[in-house]
């Protein structure tokens, strides 16, 4: 007698708990107001990444072109895997001395891992991250950037 | 002769009319109903809020290149998907879709139906073996216990039907169900054979939570690994084609088909019910009957084989017979409404 | 029939990457299983002997990518430990709130992965919902969403954002809810059950003669929780139960991750609103060069105990890194567990485990 009591009551508990998960699945299918899908090419303009996001590496300049970059390499150094690269050259200061500055700032894109230690080791904030995501390109030298604009200088007061 | 000839074209065009219609249908609203319960939209690009999407998917299937593989048996690899397909057609027969619109409406229409919906199995099993592949062998075998199982207890489903009506015709059956439908007449062993014949026939369709023969994230695709192209699309149409025809034989025979819902002796409200033509009350039925079963592949997991032949001969068998002998008690007394 | 020998792998929906695991049937019933490793090995040990202490971390981050705060953590510890270098108190609790939270992220995805690989394909998109919750709270204070380097030798790199606190406080009251949802799609599911109990079991003694550790040793009895057994940071200060199950089998490995979900929710719970004002990274000289000796830390991430070893020269490079994963040890375990089960029991087996193949191969 009690064979045929368990047997009963195992469909029972079975066929009531089946139907409460088809109650809850059956509830998001009724209430659409939870959808969370983003349109994504259509909703650029509404996007607003946070500003810490770790998009890609620029170099911020001013309305009179000019950059806070002086040249000192810290940021080749400290990246992990080469990739920055500065070429530097010898710009002639008003009192006759030679001083380093910063002839092109090469970053390869396609190599950078996104890690941040270039910019924790700039001693002058020349640099920081940008909100891009969107790096896809048909042709892989585009990918190779010089992020100091061309006929930019020195910022006056940086050391 | 010739009207009888022009007649039978003019029925095959209409069958494989819908046949068409229906699959591109089912997978639209497979798809959106699927994403609807997983918080996310369907497809919303392709056409006017995506309805053009399997139109695409067609095209795409017919333009990709049907490889047979090498060692493959090429007269069984090719007829496979034909024998499915011809199994799901030849159901279409007795089939009332409205008032007066039934193609073959034989006098043991529910033993026809039984009889012609076991010939799938000789389908997969033919493709499982010929494909020359490890996986789709082991597919195709767990597919063909699988569904001989089942057909028992959606029998015996049927059968508890058959024995409150007492004919095997189905335009009968439709007729005596003027009064109310079988489901709410038939009270307590109705509602049992309703859900054992749900759950066989989800079974014998190999959709979730029985599909262990095409586990996604199993054996690959099972007994259709192999095949790509338009054989794939056959398959893939076959098996959406297949879960129409069961709900709507479930339709007819527990819902009523395409009569309306009509309550003992209340004239006025049977005489507005009326007013709704048959055709959408037999869809209407079928398509809840087809969402139910769709409701049931986004919730569950799925079972092993043996869990699933354990169900099938330890829970759905003996409950079956059962109730079969309660059926006919009520049916005998006339206990029912 | 003779015995079948199968290819699972290395592309296949449910192993949890590159993972090749060559099976031998016999009919439907598992003889043997053997793990094919190596399909993403980019050799980060090696790597490692050329990149400076600071340098380091950003790839112990793409290692368990699921857990990637934890082990940065962990690398962390290392340093710390071999400079001697003195954390301050409000970067230990920063630390940790967000070792808890990679926790969380890490089981719920882990859950929606277990229940596609079982069959049921939507408790996957439910659990990315919440998981997209804690990976917007990250973006906004690490920068990142995946791989977050945030970590550094002396504390942290940034200070927390404004609105972290408040945040974190809305998720937990907003996911506690959602357990409860959990346990209605899934863990009470009769299918569910039956396809995870009295499978794949092990034994307390094997688990840890296998080396074990994480959620699979503690559902077979072995305490192991490394944040109980050697505490580091806050652990010490903080109250919570090692969630300890005695079965064995899958079950008992799902049920200790859902506990762990909730002993992590009151961790952060206990943590979140005492953290107390301070300097959020420690004072380190530029270059940091690790005296001669070998130095050794391990940590509790999601998976099990991992651990970083270094021997160092004195230079300000390592001589040699062993990292010690948690996976490696519960992969060897699988053939032990699926003897005499079934083929859809090798999947739920595999899916329990946890494994993530990147962890594996290094």
């Amino acid at each position: 007698m009690s064979f045929i009591g368990n047997y009963i009551s195992t469909v029972y508990k079975a066929v009531t708990s089946l139907l409460k998960g088809m109650r809850r699945t059956g509830y998001y299918f009724t209430h659409h107001k939870e959808i969370i899908t983003q349109n994504y090419p259509e909703n650029r303009d509404e996007l607003n990444l946070p500003e810490r996001f770790k998009g890609e590496v620029v170099m911020p300049h001013t309305e009179n072109n000019e950059h806070r970059c002086t040249g000192c390499t810290a940021c080749e150094l400290a990246c992990p895997n080469a990739t920055i690269k500065i070429i530097t050259k010898f710009d002639i200061s008003p009192e006759g001395k030679k001083k380093k500055a910063l002839d092109t700032f090469i970053y390869h894109l396609e190599l950078c891992t996104m890690c941040n230690l270039c910019i924790q080791a700039c001693p002058t904030d020349a640099i920081k991250m940008a909100q891009t995501f969107e790096h896809s390109v048909y042709n892989r030298a585009e990918l190779t950037k010089t992020l100091n604009k061309p006929d930019s200088k020195l910022m006056e007061g940086v050391e | 002769m010739l009207t009888s000839l022009v007649e039978l074209t003019i029925v095959g065009i209409f069958v494989l009319t819908l046949f068409a219609v229906l699959g591109l249908v089912l997978v639209f609203m497979e798809r959106k109903v699927s994403a609807y319960m997983q918080i996310r939209l369907g497809p919303n690009r392709v056409g006017y809020k995506g309805m053009a999407q399997t139109l695409a998917d067609t095209i795409k299937l017919l333009v990709k290149e049907g490889l047979t593989p090498d060692g493959a048996d090429k007269f069984l690899f090719n007829l496979a998907p034909f024998i499915v397909m011809i199994g799901a057609m030849l159901l279409m027969a007795p089939i009332p879709f409205a008032k007066n619109s039934q193609i073959w409406d034989l006098n043991i229409g529910v033993l026809y139906i039984t009889a012609v919906s076991s010939i799938s199995v000789i389908g997969i099993l033919m493709a499982g073996w010929s494909s020359n592949n490890k996986y789709s062998l082991l597919g195709a075998m767990r597919s063909g216990a699988q569904i001989v199982s089942y057909e028992l207890s959606a029998g015996l489903a049927i059968i508890s039907i058959v024995i409150l009506t007492g004919s095997l015709k189905i335009s009968d059956i439709i007729a005596s169900q003027e009064t109310g439908w079988w489901l709410f007449k038939g009270h307590i062993p109705a509602l049992i054979s309703f859900v054992i014949f749900i759950i066989a026939v989800t079974a014998e369709t190999n959709r979730a939570p029985f599909d262990m023969a095409e586990a996604e994230s199993e054996l690959t695709a099972g007994f259709h690994t192999e095949y790509s192209g338009m054989k794939f699309a056959l398959f893939f149409l076959a098996e959406y084609v297949n879960i129409f025809i069961v709900c709507a034989i479930g339709a007819t025979l527990f819902l009523g088909g395409w009569m309306p819902f009509h309550i003992g002796n209340w004239a006025g409200f049977n005489h507005l019910m009326d007013f709704i033509p048959s055709s959408i009350w037999f869809f209407g039925k079928t398509f809840f009957l087809i969402f139910v079963i769709m409701w049931f592949r986004w919730t569950f997991p799925r079972l092993r084989i043996d869990q699933l032949l354990n169900l099938e001969w330890k829970y759905l068998l003996p409950i079956g017979m059962f109730n079969l002998l309660l059926m006919t008690i009520i049916a005998i007394m006339g206990w029912h409404f | 029939m003779g015995d079948l020998i199968i290819n699972v792998g290395p592309q296949h929906p449910s192993t949890h990457g590159v993972l090749h695991l060559v099976i031998t049937l016999n009919g439907e019933t598992v003889k043997k299983v053997e793990p094919h490793l190596g399909y993403i090995h980019r050799s980060i040990e090696k790597m490692c002997e050329s990149l400076t202490y600071r340098q380091f971390i950003y790839v112990t981050s793409r290692m368990d990518y699921l857990s990637s705060h934890i082990n940065n953590h962990a690398c962390a510890l290392v340093v710390e430990k071999g400079l001697q270098i003195e954390v301050p108190q409000r970067a230990q609790y920063i630390r940790v709130i967000l070792d808890e939270l990679t926790r969380l992220a890490s089981h719920q995805l882990w859950w929606g992965a277990m229940a596609m690989d079982v069959g049921a394909i939507t408790p996957f998109f439910h659990a990315f919902r919440e998981r997209e919750i804690i990976n917007d709270i990250m973006e906004q204070t690490c920068g990142a969403r995946l791989t977050m380097n945030f970590i550094v030798p002396g504390g942290c790199m940034y200070d927390l954002h404004p609105d972290f606190v408040k945040r974190v406080k809305d998720f937990i009251v907003f996911f506690k809810s959602k357990l409860s949802e959990y346990d209605e799609m899934v863990t009470n599911n009769p299918i569910f059950q039956a396809r995870m109990q009295n499978v794949g079991s092990i034994t307390k003694e094997n688990a840890i003669s296998y080396g074990c550790s994480g959620p699979v040793a503690r559902a077979a009895g072995v305490v192991c929780d490394v944040r109980k057994l050697s505490p580091y940071d806050v652990y010490s200060q903080v109250e919570f139960t090692e969630a300890i199950e005695k079965e064995g089998d899958c079950f008992a490995r799902y049920k200790v991750r859902m506990k762990e979900m909730n002993e992590s929710m009151r961790i952060i719970e206990q943590l979140i609103d005492n953290i107390p004002e301070g300097e959020f990274q420690a004072k380190t000289k530029a270059v940091l060069k690790l005296p001669k000796g070998d130095f050794y830390s391990n940590v509790e991430t999601a998976r099990g105990d991992f651990g970083v070893y270094i021997i160092s020269e004195g230079g300000t490079t390592p001589y040699r890194i062993k990292f010690r994963s948690p996976g490696f040890c519960n992969l060897s375990a699988l053939d032990h567990m699926a003897r005499g089960n079934k083929i859809g029991d090798l999947v739920a087996i595999m899916g329990s485990l946890d494994l993530v193949i990147p962890d594996i191969d290094r």
